[in-house]
């Protein structure tokens, strides 16, 4: 799993809603994958992501390539994307888990799988499907509307 | 690298050779494993080939770490190359790094395995919960004397030539011999009619009798199976007929100790270590509903600690060890089952399944059983053919996805196995099934996917540019379900995201052409398929006929339940002819196995869920749409409109746009 992928990630237990996300990460086994660069495919990936949520992600295994807040100057700084293209593309987690924050509820990762299916008690019926909060916009939104 | 040791300025060249060595090890960590070694000396080293995975076992590597000081903590993580060891000053572990670099020490099987140390930050390596052991599992340690163990192996002959008595078959990966009954690995199950002659051997009676008397057994068995594994050996994981068996299954491990892997329809699996001379007790849902299993391997991951003996192998990476495996015999007990099978887990129930045929769903719990049995487990078993069958992408789908701007989000909701994923490099496209099988695949493409329900899928709302669900929702049974999938697809959505969906249409014949499904059929229409399923045999088309080209004429609503062929009451489903033209919206859609299974299909199974013999026909459940049908659903949706509808080869397809 990407952590571009873990960035998307959210928790889907009964009645968690946005505060499901972002997952906590606990990586037990990593690998770095070569991947080829693409700088304005990052650049377009950056203004996506979540950038609280990456730097957590990041945090824990001890990527320390991620500034604390994005600004725009990084935008265009080759650097910053190849730095960030790495983190978001190469990195693999294998083997650990993720967490939801709300409900503590543990997914495995194994093999690079996030299993993220959820038993019956913790499924939304249909009935209650559609009592979801409302959708939240990503942070970076913010930065394109600024730009 | 060198502040640690500045006094050796003059490397000599066996020196330099280990330090390129273990600079070279460093480099792989990295690269492989995402270790991070670092320049300065910490408390903590990882150890370069001393691993479990290397075959070097805790006790061979702790005495040579500790001579250098007092080892905190070693972590050997199953199956890995190396390990770390953390020492408790820093002093000791730079004594260990200067000393033990280049060392050689020998490993399990006899071989000399050079060491290469480096100091990490701190062991990358987590600690996962206990699990506990399967529901109705128990494990009794010294359950008989050494002296009947020897005598029960010794009453044992392993002879080369099968006398009539006791059938005794060479397997592909162990012997096994049989008592009581015969059991057939044709059809896993036992005649029951043809009890052998002699029964069970007399010594297995008085210890019987003291199990049954002790409680550890509640029915006295009437089946033996005496398997003998060597090193290496093992056996597919299976779970014994439910037809053919009482509840209670017992089996005794004797020569040497086995790891035995339980594994959970969910996917939890549980290492269980079965001790010498102990009993294995399986009732309830660990005999209904786990599988078991043994890997065939030389060497089994085992805890380290001496009071560890049965039950459970943890994860815990601070106490794993390597042990030997010896040649294991083991006694299973059963007994013969005389009337069908009750219990309480149904999907793996060979007397229950035979016996329901799948109805139309009454309730949401029934539609969600239904698609349980004959959507997901039906995926999981076909998942290998199947996805050798959907290599060519569809090409209005690779054109969907090829007119996406650069830097789109893409979900692919049911990605089978990945066809989309790659089409179009300059989108992130991430692929969610329901199939752990399928989702393996997508995998070892290298494409990125997890494994989730359609109803409840763990992506953040509005994180999506554009989503495909392509041949997903035709396989929720009820209409409720159908919308409830369609609605969590837009959740995904950000606002002008688009979505693009295919399913499958009642109408295989449009504007007068027939769709490819149809002309694919290459036996004359109406011709029966053949099939070997009771299933099949038990019913007949129940439902009344729709006629595709009326029912295309008027616009269904959805609470109506669609075209006219759906209003039925307690019906069962009816099996679909391939290749013909549908007769019902709600049908079992038949697949049949064929060619080479996946790799990790049970050879010779003792009693897997379903045969898995080439030629099997597996049942999928389809709700077929009728023209209108799927804009019907869509406009219930909120905050969509729909951009585009259309018919494609067999298939009904709409393109929304989330407002």
């Amino acid at each position: 799993m990407k952590l571009l992928t873990h960035n998307l990630l959210s928790s889907h237990v009964l009645g968690v809603g946005p505060r499901g996300f972002p997952l906590s990460l606990q990586a037990t086994e990593g690998r770095i994958n070569p991947v080829e660069f693409n700088p304005d495919f990052m650049a377009w990936m950056i203004l996506k992501v979540e950038w609280a949520a990456l730097l957590e992600a990041a945090d824990t295994l001890h990527l320390m390539e991620v500034p604390k807040e994005l600004t725009e100057a990084y935008m265009n700084e080759e650097t910053f994307l190849r730095k960030m293209h790495h983190v978001l593309l190469e990195v693999d987690v294998l083997e650990g888990t993720l967490q939801c924050p709300e409900s503590g509820r543990v997914f495995p990762i194994s093999r690079g799988i996030p299993n993220m299916l959820l038993n019956d008690e913790e499924t939304k019926t249909v009935e209650s499907h559609s009592q979801r909060g409302p959708s939240k916009l990503p942070a970076a939104s913010k930065l394109l509307a600024a730009s | 690298m060198d502040t640690n040791h500045q006094s050796n300025i003059k490397l000599s060249k066996t020196e330099k050779k280990f330090l390129r060595k273990q600079i070279k090890a460093r480099n792989t960590l990295l690269r492989h494993e995402g270790i991070e070694a670092v320049s300065y000396a910490t408390q903590s080293l990882v150890v370069a080939n001393g691993g479990l995975g290397n075959s070097v076992s805790r006790k061979q590597l702790l005495p040579v770490l500790e001579k250098c000081g007092l080892v905190e903590a070693l972590l050997m993580p199953p199956n890995k190359p190396y390990s770390f060891v953390r020492y408790t000053t820093t002093e000791e572990s730079r004594k260990a790094y200067v000393t033990l670099n280049g060392k050689e020490i020998v490993d399990d099987l006899g071989q000399k395995i050079i060491l290469y140390l480096n100091f990490v930050e701190k062991a990358q390596w987590k600690e996962m919960g206990l699990q506990p052991l399967p529901p109705g599992l128990m494990v009794v340690e010294e359950i008989i004397s050494s002296e009947d163990e020897k005598m029960l192996l010794e009453s044992i002959i392993w002879t080369e030539d099968t006398d009539n008595q006791n059938f005794q078959k060479s397997l592909k990966h162990r012997r096994v011999k049989h008592f009581g009954y015969e059991f057939h690995y044709e059809n896993n199950n036992v005649d029951k009619d043809k009890p052998l002659p002699g029964g069970l051997p007399d010594i297995c009676d008085s210890i019987l009798e003291k199990w049954l008397k002790k409680g550890y057994i509640k029915h006295k068995p009437d089946q033996l199976t005496v398997n003998q594994y060597e090193p290496g050996h093992g056996i597919p994981p299976h779970i014994d007929t439910h037809s053919a068996f009482e509840d209670e299954i017992v089996s005794l491990s004797l020569g040497s100790e086995i790891v035995m892997d339980f594994k959970h329809p969910d996917g939890v699996t549980v290492q269980v270590m079965l001790p010498r001379r102990s009993l294995l007790v399986m009732t309830g849902e660990s005999r209904y509903l786990w599988t078991h299993g043994i890997t065939p391997r030389k060497f089994d991951t085992v805890q380290a600690s001496e009071h560890y003996k049965s039950g459970i192998i943890t994860s815990d990476i601070g106490d794993l060890t390597l042990s030997k495996r010896g040649i294991r015999t083991s006694f299973t007990f059963r007994k013969v089952r005389h009337t069908p099978c009750n219990c309480s887990y149904s999907s793996v129930c060979d007397s229950q399944r035979k016996e329901t045929p799948p109805s139309f769903p009454e309730s949401d719990k029934e539609a969600s059983q239904l698609e349980q049995e004959y959507v997901h487990r039906v995926y999981e078993e076909i998942a290998g053919h199947f996805s050798s069958t959907r290599h060519t992408p569809w090409p209005r789908i690779v054109e969907f996805l090829k007119a996406l701007p650069s830097g789109s989000i893409v979900a692919d909701i049911g990605c089978g196995n990945g066809k989309y994923l790659g089409i179009n490099k300059e989108l992130y496209m991430i692929g969610c099934d329901r199939s752990q099988s399928l989702v393996d695949i997508c995998r070892e493409k290298h494409l990125q996917a997890f494994v989730c329900d359609a109803l409840a899928i763990p992506v953040r709302s509005g994180s999506c540019d554009a989503c495909i669900s392509v041949a997903v929702i035709h396989h929720f049974s009820t209409a409720e379900r159908r919308v409830a999938a369609l609605q969590e697809l837009v959740r995904l959505l950000r606002p002008g995201g688009k979505a693009l969906i295919y399913v499958w249409a009642m109408e295989q014949e449009y504007n007068n052409q027939k769709s490819k499904y149809l002309k694919e059929n290459k036996i004359s229409q109406g011709k029966k398929e053949i099939s070997d399923t009771s299933v099949q045999r038990q019913l007949v088309e129940q439902m009344p006929n729709a006629n595709s080209q009326d029912s295309a004429a008027s616009v269904p609503s959805i609470q109506e339940g669609g075209c006219n062929s759906r209003k039925v009451t307690n019906s069962e489903l009816p099996i679909h002819t391939n290749r013909t033209t549908f007769h019902s919206q709600d049908v079992l859609v038949p697949w049949h196995l064929k060619g080479n299974l996946g790799k990790d299909k049970p050879v010779e199974p003792f009693g897997p869920i379903r045969s898995h013999d080439p030629g099997s026909v597996f049942h999928r459940y389809y709700h077929v749409f009728c023209d209108g049908e799927l804009e019907a659903a869509c406009q219930t949706l909120s905050n969509v409109s729909i951009l585009q509808s259309y018919y494609d080869q067999g298939n009904w397809c709409v393109i929304l746009q989330k407002i």
